[in-house]
């Protein structure tokens, strides 16, 4: 171990890809297709949901009954290999603000146990200056990415229905899931509170993919979290990368941490430079074309720590924008239980793992105190028991009569108290809004001069707050969950009020982060040009959730996915005019 | 594929409860016979970090004898074998117990200092603990910190000790192979979702929703 040396490799890829997450993976898929040499690093080890997801696994095989842990934030079963506190690899943040940044290292990152919930953006979410002039427009229209929105639903297989709502664009559909019980509950109360409840967009094979004969039909079992192990929902592990690997010009390095962007005299991209978690030794690797792909808050890491003579303020960034315009979905959410649901009826209701039905935004802003919106996603039903159920029971047997028609005193023990658990089991529902959060200059992440990671690269720091506007727009959702609970005829607590900004959740506990390495016609404001491609170096581009300008209310993977795909296809068109 | 091909893919053809708990048991699973590319050892699922965590909390205790003892006497307390199905010792909550406490260890100064509370409550009462007490004794003091709403102002922290122990054991009973079968649980399991059954849709009137 003390003898460290720097391997360079004899090998000149045509593509190095940093990161495996769906902006990766899409940019490796299509240029592997097309014919180049690529080279994939992934900073985590390899991830087959074939062989390594937890699908179908009892709550009994978890001696914590799927409960999480510090390794595994959302629980013992699901398919992330990260969380928000990866050992060893800290982050910091600055003036007392708040950002918590989730990382899965793994082939596929985050796809793995992402919500399969699939939105394209719609006109105003790309050019949304003219509503308010709060948000600067992308350089691109939504019909500059219809096509490859197209190509992605066709390419990976989407469900929903089209609806023909205003900034809402429809796709190439599957047919939906139907509604559970609880579902049609809310729907029928959220109608009548006013909100529009259409059925809901996730990318789930609900029936085989056409001309697909490695991914299988979705057998319901609403484990989507877990992975699949058919592959009958996207990863970018099981439905780009692996592939990928199929076609013989993709190579995956496993475990491959990227310390910087190597860059020559002319201040050309030539390669990246790495450290292997497995020997814990130095490589570089050269290639024509370096692509990021390592997510919004590891690609502007990277591009900051790759200064030089020629890029002194990091790579990409003359413009001083990398790191710059972070931000992640709004969030809060409510949830009840219905008693008209007692004792009902068992049948498996499992369903997808991704959302059965979907709150698109159709308010007016006009109307309200807040700009732009957000969307609801709903769930509830007849679930798995795990950890956590059954717990508050004394908050609810004293509430309704029991089956003999009486009051119960709340809490209790015994025979009684068991059959209670059987009598509320599947009543529950919940409910969480995800809004567009206003991006701004002075929410950013920089390099903190002073800490470095196990590998001694420089970490990141975070500076975020929310603003009013977010704040009001969490205050809306939490209004609008109480009505729609009230018209639901539901039981449930308070709406969270201003002691906790109305529940709205931290910066980057949604997992939405975007904007650190933004794109746009004018290079002293943008990093990348409207192909993703950096104004600074014309052999970089940026394939992960960073060059967005302005995040619509939109969950950002399908975004991610055809703008990678857009970005891949144009590298292919700039090689063929050897610009690139 | 479509959905029978891909249920045969992972060796789940033809189903049977009892083929489909075996076809799911990473060791079973004929599809992680490679493992050229394991992310860890004997089981893929998991970081080697988790496996070496999960072993060292196995090995270590925390309860004492005579606190597992008065667990025990607890948790059967709050689920008892009924016509149904057993007691919560019968599906071992116990253990579970035991096991959270020690992965989650904000419960260990309540739980314990709760089990010594009530200790001390029955040494001043019957002069004995609380496992030692009769059981019409134990019901006795059970039933002083069962129910929130009518519990006495004194009896507030054995309240929350209960409160806890409670959720502990419903989670601990309703989690295991015997509980998901008291509560009606049918799912995990290949099938086709179509929808909520038409006599479900009827009982509740949601055929036009």
């Amino acid at each position: 171990m003390n003898d460290i040396q720097i391997k360079k490799s004899a090998t000149t890829y045509d593509a190095v890809i940093v990161g495996s997450g769906a902006g990766g993976g899409m940019a490796g898929y299509v240029l592997a297709h097309a014919g180049l040499k690529v080279l994939m690093l992934e900073a985590g080890p390899f991830f087959d949901p074939a062989k390594d997801s937890s699908q179908l696994k009892w709550p009994w095989e978890s001696p914590r009954r799927g409960s999480s842990t510090n390794t595994r934030n959302f629980g013992d079963f699901d398919g992330a290999f990260g969380g928000w506190d990866l050992d060893g690899e800290p982050y910091t943040t600055k003036d007392k603000t708040e950002f918590y940044w989730f990382r899965s290292r793994m082939l596929g990152g985050r796809t793995n146990h992402w919500g399969r919930i699939s939105l394209r953006m719609g006109p105003n979410d790309f050019k949304g200056h003219h509503i308010d002039g709060l948000t600067d427009d992308w350089p691109i229209s939504y019909d500059d990415v219809k096509p490859f929105y197209d190509k992605v639903d066709r390419m990976i297989g989407i469900y929903g229905t089209v609806e023909n709502l205003p900034n809402e664009p429809d796709g190439i559909y599957l047919p939906p899931p139907k509604p559970r019980l609880n579902e049609l509950f809310i729907k029928k109360g959220a109608e009548k509170a006013g909100v529009t409840v259409i059925p809901g967009r996730g990318s789930v094979l609900t029936q085989a993919l056409p001309d697909n004969k490695d991914r299988g039909a979705c057998f319901f079992c609403g484990q989507c979290g877990r992975s699949c192990k058919v592959y009958g929902d996207f990863s970018s592990s099981s439905c780009l990368v692996i592939p990928a690997m199929k076609t013989g010009n993709l190579k995956v390095i496993a475990n491959a941490m990227v310390r910087e962007v190597l860059t020559d005299q002319s201040g050309k991209a030539t390669g990246v430079s790495y450290i292997n978690k497995d020997d814990m030794q130095e490589y570089q690797v050269k290639a024509g074309i370096v692509i990021l792909g390592a997510s919004a808050g590891e690609s502007a890491r990277l591009l900051l720590n790759s200064k030089s003579s020629n890029h002194p303020n990091g790579l990409a960034n003359s413009s001083g924008v990398v790191g710059k315009y972070l931000h992640d979905s709004t969030g809060s959410s409510a949830g009840g239980w219905l008693p008209q649901l007692m004792d009902r009826k068992r049948y498996n209701e499992d369903g997808v793992g991704s959302i059965h039905i979907y709150g698109p935004w159709t308010k007016d802003n006009k109307k309200l105190d807040f700009p732009r919106g957000y969307h609801i996603e709903f769930g509830g039903g007849m679930e798995m028991p795990g950890y956590g159920f059954g717990w508050g029971m004394e908050n609810l047997n004293g509430s309704v009569p029991g089956r003999d028609g009486k009051m119960k005193e709340a809490g209790g023990f015994g025979a009684s108290l068991k059959d209670d658990y059987r009598r509320f089991y599947g009543t529950g529902f919940g409910m969480a809004g995800r809004g567009m959060a206003i991006a701004r200059a002075d929410n950013y992440c920089e390099i903190d001069p002073e800490v470095v990671d196990k590998f001694g690269i420089p970490v990141l720091r975070f500076h975020y707050k929310w603003s009013d506007y977010e704040i009001k727009q969490a205050k809306h959702m939490q209004d609008t969950f109480q009505s729609i609970m009230h018209e639901m005829g539901a039981t449930y607590g308070p709406p969270d009020g201003p002691e906790n900004n109305y529940g709205l959740e931290a910066p980057g506990r949604i997992i939405h982060e975007v904007g650190t390495v933004r794109m746009g016609d004018d290079p002293k404001t943008s990093a990348l040009n409207k192909w993703c491609q950096a104004h600074d170096c014309k052999n970089l581009f940026v394939v992960d959730a960073s060059p967005f300008v302005q995040q619509g209310d939109k969950n950002a993977t399908w975004t991610i996915l055809a703008l990678s795909m857009r970005t891949a296809e144009y590298i292919i068109d700039q090689r063929k005019k050897l610009n690139v | 594929m479509n959905r029978r091909d891909s249920l045969k893919a992972i060796g789940l053809g033809t189903i049977t409860a009892a083929t489909l708990l075996e076809a799911c048991k990473p060791n079973n699973n004929k599809l992680a016979e490679d493992t050229t590319e394991k992310t860890s050892g004997a089981d893929p699922t998991r970081l080697p970090n988790e496996i070496e965590r999960d072993k060292k909390l196995n090995a270590e205790k925390f309860f004492n004898d005579h606190e597992m003892a008065t667990i025990t006497i607890l948790a059967d307390i709050i689920i008892p074998k009924d016509a149904r199905s057993g007691s919560a010792s019968d599906a071992k909550v116990p253990d579970f117990i035991e096991f959270i406490v020690k992965d989650k260890p904000y419960n260990q100064t309540p739980m314990r200092g709760g089990l010594r509370w009530l200790d001390l409550q029955c040494l001043n009462r019957y002069d004995k603990t609380f496992a030692d007490s009769t059981s019409a004794q134990q019901m006795e003091m059970v039933n002083e910190i069962a129910w929130p709403k009518k519990a006495k102002p004194e009896m507030q922290q054995g309240v929350s000790f209960f409160n806890r122990m409670r959720d502990l054991t419903a989670t601990g009973f309703f989690t295991t192979k015997m509980g998901l079968e008291d509560l009606g649980y049918v799912g995990n399991t290949p099938n086709k979702w179509e929808g909520v059954p038409a006599d479900v849709l009827k009982q509740y009137g949601m055929e036009g929703v």
